[in-house]
Formats: C-alpha cells, structure tokens, sequence
C-alpha cells in the first residue's frame, strides 16, 4: 500500500495559486532542503518573503533586526522574558542582609550587597541561600529579581522608624535561630552602619567595615580615614561599600518567607520624638529630598517661593530663571550648578535643556508642569501636567493648606 | 546641675596632605562638651602623651587633659572601659569615625556593650538636659534632624552636622595641664596579620550593556533615554491635575 504514490490534485492547485489562501501552508509542508538534478541546493524565490496587506509581496532582508514597528511593540511589552529560577531547598548555611530599605524599597546599595552574598554562597562549599531582614512596612515587590532566596519581614510597629534596639533584639533572635555564616550590611548613614556596630559589639565579632572588595576568604576594606587599604581575612560580620558587588539581574529567585516567633523586644532606651520639623531652605540643594523648581515658565515669582513654603520643598532653579537674576546662583540645577539626587524633583516650567537633565540624573521622581507637551522634561517625568503653572500651583498651595489643616484638627481633637 | 561630660578624642589625619591634625568629628565632640560642662568637660585621649596635636584640641579652652599611655599596636577599648568605670559620669562623646588607623567606628559600641550604657550614633547636637533625661537631636541624611531622648549616662557620636570645633589659640595650648595616666594592655593580635598599602582609587562601575544582537548594542550605545512611561494630563481640569501631583507627593513621603 505505501509504495503507491497517491496524488492530491487540490493540493498541487492550492501549491500553483500564490494568491490561494492555504498556498503558504501547503507550500511549507514541504520541507527540507531541495536539490536540483546537478546537486546544487536550490532556492524556491516564491517562498521567501510574504504577501503584503495590500497582495504585494514582501521580503524582510533584517532577519529581525529592524526597527520595531508600532504592531510588534505591543507584542514585546506582552512578552517579558522569565528568568530562570534559582532554587535552594535544603541550605546548608544562611547569608543574612539587612539592607537599609530607604523608603521601604532595595535601593541600589542593597541590591548590590544581595549580588555580593550570592556571589560569597557561590564560591563556598555546599548550597547556601541569600535571606533579607526587612523591618517595618515594606513597599518593595521584587524581592525575587534582587536575589533574596528567604525573605524575613518583621512589619510590626516596633521595628517602624527609628528602633536601633528593637532590630538588634531580632538581629540576635535570628543569630540564635539560623547561625549565618556571613552577616551583611550596608556601610551607609542610613542606619546600615550603626545597626551592624551595634551586632557585632553584641556577638563581639570584629567587623570589617567600609569593605569595598569582597571574596569568600579575603576583604578588602578602607581604614585611617579612606587613606588606607586594609587586605583581611572575610569576617563574620561585614560592612559594605557602595557598588561592592553586582546587582543579580539574570535569575529569579525564591524569596521564601521565614517566620520568626518569639522575639522579645523590652522598652526601648533611646525614646523616639519623632523627626523635627527642618527649614527646607537650609538643607543643601544637593541633599535635598523634594525640590520644587523653576524655569522659564514662571512669570509669578511670588506664589513660586510660597508654593515651595507650604508644601515644605528647596528651591531649585533653572539656568535661564538664573541668569534672568530671579534665583541665585547657588539654586541653580544642573551640569554648571549642583547635581541633586532629590526623591521627588517637581519641575515647574523647565523644558529640559540636557545640562539641567544631567543635573537631575539621580532623581527617583520627576514631575513636570509645563505648557508645552513636547519638550524634553516631559519626557523624562514620571508625571507630568501640561497646563498653566500659575493655576496649577495655586490648587497645589489649596490642596497643601488643605492637608495641614486637616492634620491639625486630628491633632487637636486627639489632645 | 552641670553633667559630667567626657570626650573622647583621636589623632586625625588631614585628608589632602596627610598630616596630623585635630580630628574633624572629635574637635565637635570637644566643642558639644564644652557647651555643655563648660570647664568641666574632661578629655580624654589614648595613646602618647608627647604628641603634639593633643595641644590643638588643649587650645580650645581646656584646662586639663587625660591621657592613657598606651603604644599605638595595642588595643584601646579595655583601658579606656576601666577608666570610664571608675570616674562617675553621664555622657561620653566620641567620633563617628576615627581618621587613623582601623577607623571602623566601633570604639562606642564597644565602650557602650562593656558599660552596659546605651549608644546613641551621629548626634548633631544635644538640646536639654532635665531630671537625668536628655534630649538629643540625631543628624539624619538629607538635612534632616530626629529628636530622642535617652536616660544618662549614654555614649554619643557626634556627626560632621554639629558645630563645627572653635579656633585652637597656641599658646594657652601649651601651658594645659596633661596629666598621663599608665596602664597596660594587650597587644592587638588580630590586626597583627593585615596587610596595609596606600588606597587605590576604586574603580569606576561601567555600564554593561546584556544585548544579544549587534543592533541593540548599536541602538543601547546611541539611542536616547526614554522615559515612556510616564503619564501625560493635558484635558483635565487644573484641580484634577493638582490633585495627581499632590497623590504623588504623599505617595512618595516628601509631604508631612
């Protein structure tokens, strides 16, 4: 039976009719590579390339390299790639980052330690997993990208804030509790520092601290005021410099919570007051964490300068609001004025020549409100508003004053 | 009732050239306890009495100064333990960090684990002090200021956000009384085994860009940042629009 060789007169039809709608189906059944009588490999040019929308034939000569074009973005957007997923199931030993969580999310100094305690378990014998402390509130959703294989969160109101005991009374607990091989830190001023000199004073290990080249047996640290290199074997407990490591961006990873019950956390001595209120105008451009500034678009200078004392933010402005002798020079934003690092940089009639967007670089958040849809600092805003400043600001100052009453009256009420 | 303040302080070292100066966050510490004992404030120094740096931070005001003689390899915390136990005292202020040798910045967490006392870390000034009671003013990034209070006697740390030290006068330098107390400790065997060498500039973290095609390293190399994700308002109302950038203000934590 399967030596008769069966014609399909339909199929051959469909296969001579290029404009047939099923050609392209029955055309590619055959596959393979087709020789000519000679043995040369053959070409069939009617199957390369593709009809058009409007029956005109296509060939696309990039291979997938082109630019891409409206319809094929969406489909990249739809497709994230999945990361292959880094599982440790039974650890042998724990890696413990406490990272600072400013704002309640990984900042880029956390990550990078995460990358570091992964790349120290990988050079050590047997599987170790990598666990985050996360205290208080926390509004990081990416635990799993940043390399965190255990996540242990304690959102009770005791670790909120500022309690340096609270969190070394858990430190210990978790000390007892899992025996880490290495204790990880971030050498910053946001409380990194401090809660890892309080561990190792506790434990009385000898930390290394502002280390800054890490291996599984040698550290590298700053000492005698950054002036020194000190090469040290790794200790237990260790205090990191920035971009010490590289921040994991190629695998997921399982962020398993671990419980901790039991922590006992007696009456604090150092009691909390609360941050005070700080005139925003004396904080330094550079450190500032909310800026509200100026450009050419604003004509009321006035209501700019109380907007900026009602919603509590430094003043900031552009080269041109500078140079008009609106703002003094030491306001000015910039590649030529001061480079800041604000959380939230709210722009009001910039349009972003690209010396003020090098100087705003490091910003988390900008927001712009300016009347031209099309300019630079649109593009970069994370929000951006497009209308006349002067009304915009006015509901802004409504809307502030609005808030601080509100907050007042609880405050009363609660008395 | 004055508090019996000590301060701790260290050999600096200038940044630029080198040299031995009064230690930035140390001379703060003498000027925080100055303001708060007055001729009282004892200091309290570790290592040779001979050096002359000492009399820079003497030219403050000082009338008298501590020191525990001790070589420059042996540890400092046990002396300086023993002698803070014997002295009745309420506050003890140090550095952050020392500019020579090791500068971890643990001599007041040590101290502190060892008295028992709490440790409070970069104190940008202490306002009052009532009842046992004083309330300190830490320094917080960004400009910011946290109010605490904490019952004597603590340790503080004093940050590069207090005031500044005052000007050394010379000569009143030279005539302060340095009394030198002896004592004796162990060598510090852990540290026998470092290697040290002159800092390295560290280096620059380079953009590394994971393409797998030649066109998109060509396009991350010249293509201009977008941002795109951002959210436009142009039709709504100014109110409407107000209200979006102040959600986002409180979103972020920058409003009280």
């Amino acid at each position: 039976m399967s030596d008769i060789i069966r014609r399909d007169p339909r199929r051959e039809w469909i296969a001579r009719n290029r404009l047939h709608p099923l050609h392209d189906s029955v055309v590619n059944a055959v596959q393979g590579e087709v020789r000519g009588p000679s043995g040369l490999l053959r070409k069939n040019p009617h199957q390369v390339g593709f009809i058009g929308p409007n029956g005109i034939k296509r060939i696309d000569r990039l291979k997938g390299n082109g630019a891409e074009g409206v319809g094929n973005k969406r489909s990249a957007a739809n497709q994230e790639t999945v990361l292959p997923l880094h599982k440790v199931e039974h650890p042998d030993f724990f890696i413990v980052v406490v990272p600072d969580m400013v704002g309640g999310r990984l900042s880029s100094h956390d990550k990078d330690i995460l990358g570091l305690a992964h790349s120290m378990a990988s050079s050590m014998e047997g599987k170790g997993a990598v666990v985050a402390v996360c205290f208080g509130e926390s509004k990081e959703e990416h635990f799993d990208l940043a390399g965190v294989d255990r996540l242990i969160h304690l959102p009770e109101s005791e670790y909120e804030g500022f309690a340096p005991e609270a969190r070394l009374t858990a430190l210990t607990h978790i000390e007892s509790q899992l025996a880490p091989k290495h204790w990880l830190f971030p050498d910053s001023i946001h409380g990194g520092s401090d809660l890892g000199s309080r561990l190792a004073a506790r434990l009385g290990e000898r930390p290394a601290t502002q280390a800054w080249q890490v291996s599984s047996e040698k550290t590298v640290c700053r000492g005698a005021g950054g002036s020194l290199d000190i090469t040290r074997q790794t200790p237990r407990i260790l205090m990191l410099l920035e971009e010490c490591g590289e921040a994991i961006d190629e695998t997921r990873h399982e962020a398993l919570a671990i419980e901790m019950d039991g922590i006992s956390v007696s009456e604090p001595a150092l009691q909390d007051k609360g941050l005070m209120d700080v005139d925003p105008s004396a904080i330094p451009l550079a450190e500032a964490k909310f800026i509200l500034s100026a450009g050419n678009g604003i004509h009321n200078w006035d209501q700019f300068h109380k907007a900026a004392t009602i919603l509590g933010a430094t003043e900031g402005a552009s080269r041109v609001a500078v140079d008009d002798g609106f703002m003094p020079r030491f306001r000015q934003v910039g590649a030529t004025g001061t480079w800041v690092t604000a959380r939230v940089y709210l722009a009001v009639g910039i349009s972003g020549a690209i010396q003020h967007m090098q100087g705003i670089g490091q910003c988390d958040k900008v927001v712009a409100i300016n009347t031209d849809a099309g300019c630079d600092m649109v593009k970069r805003a994370a929000l951006s508003v497009i209308g006349d400043s002067e009304k915009i600001l006015a509901e802004l100052m409504l809307l502030a004053q609005a808030r601080k009453k509100g907050s007042q009256e609880e405050q009363s009420d609660a008395a | 009732m004055q508090p019996n303040v000590v301060s701790l302080i260290s050999i600096g070292r200038h940044p630029q050239s080198g040299r031995a100066r009064r230690a930035e966050q140390d001379g703060r510490g003498v000027e925080l306890g100055l303001k708060l004992a007055g001729a009282k404030l004892s200091v309290l120094h570790v290592g040779n009495p001979e050096e002359p740096v000492l009399r820079q931070y003497a030219g403050m005001g000082l009338s008298a100064m501590t020191v525990l003689k001790q070589d420059e390899t042996v540890d400092a915390v046990p002396a300086l333990s023993d002698y803070l136990q014997q002295e009745k005292i309420d506050i003890v202020l140090t550095g952050v960090r020392s500019e020579s040798g090791e500068s971890s910045g643990m001599v007041p967490y040590l101290l502190a684990e060892k008295l028992g006392w709490p440790v409070v870390a970069r104190v940008a000034d202490i306002v009052s002090i009532k009842d046992g009671v004083a309330e300190v003013l830490l320094a917080l990034p960004r400009g910011q200021r946290r109010s605490v209070t904490v019952k004597l006697p603590f340790i503080a740390s004093v940050d590069n956000a207090a005031a500044p030290a005052r000007q050394s006068a010379f000569g009143p330098g030279q005539r302060v009384r340095m009394e030198s107390v002896n004592t004796h400790g162990e060598v510090d065997q852990i540290r026998v085994d470092w290697q040290e060498a002159p800092a390295k500039p560290r280096p620059k973290r380079l953009k590394t860009v994971k393409a797998k095609t030649a066109a998109d390293r060509f396009k991350a190399a010249t293509a201009k940042p977008q941002g795109g994700s951002g959210k436009v308002m142009k039709n709504e109302s100014a109110a409407e629009k107000a209200k979006a950038i102040f959600d986002l203000l409180i979103e972020e934590n920058v409003i009280r």
